[in-house]
């Protein structure tokens, strides 16, 4: 994987825990923390500040009244429906995907393993740019869609797709380690035992993944919410229509609004910031065992 | 059939899975190879080595290059930092690494355009020394650099965290200084997940679009990266060439994710070892 999160769920331990490990000099480690300190906040922190500056930098007045607006305001609707969607669709796969994967045994399981992946590997433009020539003038799908008289792109369908093919790895990325860890025998004790293929995946396998379940969904969720590349192709940037907010931001920038877009990103930057601490709060979770 | 296994769900899970990814991966890829074969030998050829395409496949590969060779320095300073070091704030900084995974790329892009402009924060501190970022190759470096970052730091980090401190004290006890036992010992140990960040922040790099097109400024010949230069040709219907471009830069992907599943697999083992 290539464009996705670089570190899958696993526990992790504060610095003090464990043997005690031998330190550099106090002017070399003083160095050090500074300048991994510095570079930090040069290139984490400084730009999320940024975004609040100049969100706030004309009052709070033009700053609730940028996302506040009718466009503003359809933009959010149309990235919670988008979200409202695709996120459903890719856990079930992925609970589905990972299912296959972990507990049974089949030949060309690797390649299953790569297509799963390949969404990460692939600029968000190309990501794209398939469903413009699937759904496109000339394209397969197009023409037969536009004989039924529908319409996938510049439209809600194509967004919603692009958004699903983008988000797709997530869950499934998460589940397939940890359910391969944790090996069959649970479920085989409980079909042995008498229960059904449901009752077994709610009762065994649904508690054993819960929290790994919901990492992957966190991530897939911020994803699809923050997805600029693929859906800035198949939209056609139509202000009120097919601007999620994403969009959104930038044909503000572009239109030199600048405050509104700062002040519309604002709102991005939260629920980034929120889906950290989520994300944060499970890892904890998981090191706490 | 093959599963030979007392656990229902095999042929329903199956199907839906293939039924997806036939839809969502396959279909569209399989289109996009028909599309690419519109075109000529000479025609491909005409398109992937015009200057412009050059000019393009040489700024992405060699700023995300670049951008990717200063995450492997700060990215392993990061992970050292958060490892080895307690200080007020290490919890804080952890979390905030994956802050580049978190933020919409077009945020990330006009943020990062209002630090480096000339009237920016930072771009008022380095105008005076006759360094422009935003508007300028480096200015995609820096875009690169941003969204490349974690990938480093979290492929470091877990292999420092599992680091006996036993070969360390043994270097110390043989005589060997700190810096000596960094080089000789440490290092070495941590090569396979250094290439693996590093490859996994190029990839990254090499498709981004987002936070690269803000801070850019997107002139022909001199800061347009080649996921633009696909955009561009979508948008006037010039479909063949797309995917001409978007051809040459997917091989590199593939390529690439190919080396990244040899490089972890190596690094896993490292770390087993």
């Amino acid at each position: 994987m290539a464009g996705g999160p670089a570190r899958s769920f696993r526990a992790r331990g504060p610095a003090h825990e464990g043997p005690r490990r031998i330190q550099e000099p106090a002017w070399a480690r003083r160095l050090l923390l500074a300048a991994a300190i510095g570079f930090a906040g040069l290139f984490l922190a400084l730009p999320v500040a940024a975004v609040f500056y100049e969100a706030m930098k004309e009052g709070a007045g033009l700053y609730f009244e940028a996302i506040t607006e009718p466009d503003a305001l359809s933009a959010i609707r149309l990235t919670l429906i988008t979200v409202a969607i695709a996120v459903p669709l890719n856990t079930l796969f992925g609970v589905s995907a990972a299912w296959v994967i972990s507990k049974f045994r089949f030949p060309g399981k690797q390649v299953l393993i790569t297509l799963i992946d390949l969404p990460f590997s692939i600029s968000p433009v190309i990501s794209g740019m398939v469903f413009v020539l699937l759904f496109g003038r000339g394209g397969w799908m197009g023409s037969l869609l536009d004989k039924w008289g529908m319409k996938v792109l510049f439209s809600v369908p194509g967004l919603v797709m692009a958004t699903v093919f983008v988000t797709f790895p997530f869950v499934a990325r998460e589940l397939i380690p940890l359910m391969t860890a944790q090996g069959k025998e649970e479920e085989e004790a409980a079909v042995l035992l008498g229960a059904s293929g449901w009752q077994t995946f709610w009762r065994v396998t649904l508690p054993n993944i819960r929290w790994g379940l919901l990492y992957g969904v966190v991530l897939c969720t911020a994803r699809a919410m923050g997805e600029f590349g693929a859906v800035s192709v198949v939209s056609g940037h139509i202000r009120g229509q097919t601007n999620t907010v994403p969009l959104h931001v930038e044909v503000l920038y572009n239109d030199y609004q600048f405050t509104a877009s700062f002040a519309v990103s604002s709102v991005l930057v939260l629920m980034a910031l929120v889906s950290l601490a989520i994300k944060t709060w499970l890892e904890r979770r998981a090191a706490a065992g | 059939m093959y599963s030979r296994s007392i656990l229902p769900g095999f042929n329903s899970g199956m199907s839906l899975t293939l039924l997806y990814l036939g839809m969502l991966v396959v279909l569209p890829l399989i289109s996009l190879v028909f599309k690419t074969a519109e075109l000529t030998w000479d025609q491909y050829l005409a398109v992937v080595t015009s200057p412009r395409a050059l000019h393009a496949f040489w700024l992405s590969f060699g700023a995300a290059i670049a951008g990717a060779a200063v995450n492997l320095f700060f990215g392993l300073l990061l992970a050292w930092a958060l490892v080895r070091y307690e200080f007020p704030g290490r919890r804080l900084l952890d979390a905030m690494v994956d802050l580049p995974f978190a933020l919409p790329t077009s945020v990330a892009g006009i943020s990062l355009t209002a630090l480096f402009a000339p009237s920016g924060w930072l771009g008022g501190l380095l105008a005076p020394l006759g360094i422009k970022v935003a508007y300028t190759v480096l200015g995609v470096m820096v875009a690169m650099i941003f969204v490349g970052l974690p990938f480093v730091v979290r492929s470091v980090q877990p292999v420092l965290e599992d680091l006996s401190p036993e070969i360390e004290e043994a270097a110390l006890m043989l005589g060997a200084n700190r810096w000596q036992t960094f080089i000789r010992v440490i290092l070495p140990g941590l090569w396979p997940a250094l290439l693996t960040g590093f490859a996994l922040s190029f990839a990254r790099a090499v498709g981004e679009y987002g936070s690269v097109v803000f801070i850019s400024g997107n002139m022909p010949m001199k800061t347009e990266i080649a996921p633009l230069l696909i955009m561009t040709r979508l948008e006037q219907f010039d479909y063949p060439a797309a995917t001409a471009i978007a051809s040459v830069m997917l091989a590199v992907s593939f390529v690439l994710l190919f080396a990244i599943n040899k490089l972890q697999a190596w690094s896993q083992r490292s770390l087993e070892a």
